[in-house]
């Protein structure tokens, strides 16, 4: 059903103003029901099967069960991401269990510089040149078209 | 139900910023820096949240816009060449290469940023192919999103970002973009924004045609089904000129889940063969020369490969497949060392599976729930249903004025990426005719024009024409769904079964069954003519009529409402487009089977234009004028 809940572990994200999957979900498919303290999916076919609720939910509660009118039941691929890797483990029909480790970020979460030292080389907004150009190019100048013969 | 209960917030910006995807974050970032030298202001609006919004939200497993200028590695006569060439001699020559010279920059901030990008020993980014750059890219949009969140910062009053609104109608006045209408999706609250300058930046257009999966699968669309049309809806609605609009693109993806074949093809050398075993390309390479002179340069046009593997479709000759085992014993064998071929099957198997898990999860449940390993056995591959999409090999999108200094201001009429509206910019998606922009290109393209949408706001006065009564029709309009629901909803017994109103998920499925049975979807094998057009646009006209009647129970489905509305004009955008190119261009996106053959006189721009006073489609050809 894509994603869905584990009634057990779900707590309604009751620390929080709203549910951690009801922040993130892009369409807007996770609500909380409020007599059952339960979010759920409200349009299972309308979920790409993201998992960005899989992966923000605090309590590990959200899973997926893939697309029942094309796959075959008794997989599940469940990610852990940390604050520079995800850890991502493929539980195949057959038992079968793989783990697989992938860098997600090269410096901590909110510490990047918009600029990142570079900077820019004119204040002529009718320049062609963007915010923290040329340096960001790798080059002096703005790279000529090579065909500008028209 | 009374729309008096929904507070009006009125929201005054210079630049308002629409979307929260890959262009969208490009744009935040450029706008802020220029808009703090100006003293303007800039908003954006998001219908999701911005760190998992757009089409970036899962994650990517490769960039595929990236020239390495600084290392020589290609000219961007080459890249311009390789679009126009993928798009079978139908493109902007100027707005391609308008992106591609900045393009750099944002990989390399993508980089500063915390994006782990694959190198090799010395440090240089490990490519896919020629243009392509591998990436461990699960956090890449989360990372594109708090730089964008800390540009929007630095404006400190004067910048801001609104999610889980909605933008439903433009607002214009005399062939001006003045703002934009949209509603809240968590509370009782309709939004005007007026603003000097605009920015549609709201994505491409996903389940207009019917998807191959229709039960939970229909969700599992290659690019994602939060993309409703909405650039285009904005853009056409405000007198917009809009190109390429019959220029879909249908990807060939591995089978249902849709996951990506790109490293397969490019990183690891697959073939593709049908069930015999025949590798389509080779068996029908002279079928290429009818497509010339496209066809007969490399690479072969994406369209023309979907075409080769459909005509071997069309002879029963499926499945097709990846030869993912017979890639993988290709590689390995290269290796004469038994522990060095050990350790290089580890490191490929880790780079397949970490390729659809960045960016395609629901492909690695399907592997897993079919015991798929891909060293071992082979997978199928399809095309998928068409998908409206101008950063990718799909070009629908606003007709926009390219940079002043290239082709002597040949398609430059006001700022980069202004529409044909002024005050109105576009850009990824939204802009057309510029394709092969990808995530990096769309974000590059995003700053583009926020830049060159800043300076037209410290150019031009506020006009703040929108007064009371259009802002309380607006809201009518806007919230009509809700009043029809609570109108009729006691009439009958069953919630969504009422003579009185429509939900818009049978609107929506009443929409994909005309686009797939009239417009060429998978259903009828991508082709069509205009008889069948004709009568496409003749159930189109009955769904413009009912879309009046949608009802919406919660503000979740007044989204819903809109979002098919947007879908509707985007649809009827393409119908009228295809009808109007007499020709068969892109053979394996569709096929005019009235017209099957590609014509020296089509080769030119169809552009289109809802006429605001008239109310009505006007159709014209644009000249193409190259660079190369």
């Amino acid at each position: 059903m894509p994603s869905f809940v584990i009634n057990e572990k779900c707590d309604g994200c009751k620390a929080l103003d709203k549910t951690a999957c009801q922040y993130i979900c892009p369409n807007d498919l996770m609500v909380l029901d409020r007599e059952k303290n339960k979010a759920y999916n409200r349009a299972v076919e309308m979920c790409w099967e993201c998992y960005s609720c899989v992966k923000i939910c605090p309590n590990q509660a959200i899973e997926v069960r893939g697309y029942a009118d094309f796959m075959p039941l008794g997989a599940a691929v469940q990610p852990m991401r940390g604050t520079d890797s995800i850890l991502w483990s493929v539980r195949f029909r057959n038992k079968e269990i793989k783990r697989f480790k992938f860098p997600v970020r090269t410096i901590p979460e909110g510490t990047l510089e918009p600029d990142a030292g570079y900077a820019t080389g004119t204040d002529d907004i009718s320049s062609p040149l963007l915010r923290t150009e040329p340096g960001s190019l790798g080059l002096s100048e703005l790279p000529d078209i090579g065909c500008s013969k028209k | 139900m009374n729309i008096n209960n929904f507070k009006t917030v009125e929201i005054t910006t210079d630049l308002l910023i629409l979307g929260g995807g890959m262009a969208a974050c490009g744009a935040a970032y450029e706008a802020a820096f220029w808009a703090r030298k100006k003293k303007m202001k800039v908003t954006l609006v998001d219908k999701a949240a911005m760190e998992r919004s757009g089409a970036v939200a899962m994650g990517l497993s490769a960039i595929n816009l990236y020239l390495g200028l600084k290392n020589k590695k290609n000219t961007i006569t080459d890249y311009i060449n390789y679009v126009k060439n993928d798009l079978m001699g139908i493109t902007r020559d100027d707005l391609v290469a308008n992106i591609a010279r900045h393009v750099d920059s944002s990989v390399h901030l993508f980089e500063k940023w915390g994006l782990p990008i694959w190198k090799d020993a010395e440090g240089n980014y490990i490519n896919e192919g020629r243009w392509q750059i591998m990436i461990h890219g699960e956090s890449y949009k989360n990372i594109v999103a708090e730089a964008a969140k800390k540009a929007i910062k630095e404006l400190g009053e004067n910048g801001e970002y609104l999610e889980r609104i909605f933008i439903a109608e433009p607002l214009i006045m005399d062939n001006h973009c003045v703002g934009a209408a949209g509603f809240s999706t968590r509370e009782n609250k309709v939004y005007i924004f007026k603003a000097r300058a605009v920015l549609a930046t709201m994505g491409g257009a996903v389940h207009i045609f019917r998807p191959r999966s229709v039960g939970e699968g229909l969700g599992r669309s290659w690019y994602p089904p939060f993309n409703s049309g909405s650039s285009a809806y904005f853009t056409i609605k405000s007198g917009a000129e809009m190109t390429s609009q019959e220029v879909r693109f249908v990807p060939v993806r591995f089978k249902d889940a849709y996951g990506p074949v790109g490293a397969w093809f490019l990183l690891f050398k697959s073939t593709a063969t049908n069930a015999l075993g025949e590798d389509y390309m080779k068996k029908h390479a002279a079928e290429l020369k009818k497509w010339a002179p496209y066809g007969t340069t490399n690479p072969v046009p994406a369209n023309l490969r979907n075409y080769l593997m459909m005509i071997e479709i069309e002879k029963g000759n499926g499945p097709i497949y990846m030869k993912t085992d017979e890639a993988i014993k290709n590689l390995i064998d290269s290796f004469t060392n038994k522990m060095a071929a050990a350790q290089k099957m580890k490191e490929l198997e880790s780079e397949a599976w970490e390729d659809f898990l960045d960016m395609t999860v629901s492909q690695a449940l399907l592997w897993a729930s079919t015991d798929v390993e891909p060293e071992k056995r082979k997978s199928e591959i399809t095309a998928c249903e068409p998908y409206f999409i101008s950063s990718h090999s799909g070009a629908s999108g606003a007709w926009v004025s390219g940079p002043r200094d290239l082709l002597s201001g040949k398609y430059h009429w006001a700022y980069d990426n202004m529409t044909t509206v002024r005050g109105l910019f576009a850009a990824g998606d939204a802009s057309g005719a510029s394709s092969h922009k990808f995530s990096s290109g769309s974000f590059t393209e995003g700053r583009i024009a926020a830049k060159a949408a800043i300076a037209f706001c410290a150019d031009s006065s506020f006009r703040d024409t929108i007064d009371k009564d259009k802002i309380h029709e607006l809201k009518k309009i806007m919230l009509r769904p809700l009043v029809t629901y609570s109108k009729y909803n006691n009439y009958s017994n069953d919630e969504d079964v009422n003579p009185y109103f429509i939900k818009p998920k049978m609107f929506m499925f009443r929409l994909q069954k005309i686009m797939d049975e009239y417009a060429g979807g998978t259903g009828t094998a991508f082709k069509t003519s205009k008889a069948l057009l004709e009568k496409g646009l003749e159930f189109l006209h009955y769904m413009h009529e009912d879309s009046e009647k949608l009802a919406a129970s919660d503000l979740n489905e007044l989204m819903r409402c809109w979002e098919n509305i947007h879908r509707l004009w985007q649809a009827e955008a393409h119908i009228r487009s295809v009808l109007f190119r007499e020709e068969t261009r892109w053979p394996g996106y569709y096929i005019r089977t009235d017209f099957p053959e590609i014509k020296k006189e089509w080769k030119c721009f169809c552009n289109c234009r809802w006429d605001l006073e008239k109310q009505k489609w006007e159709m014209m050809k644009k000249e193409i004028v190259e660079l190369t």
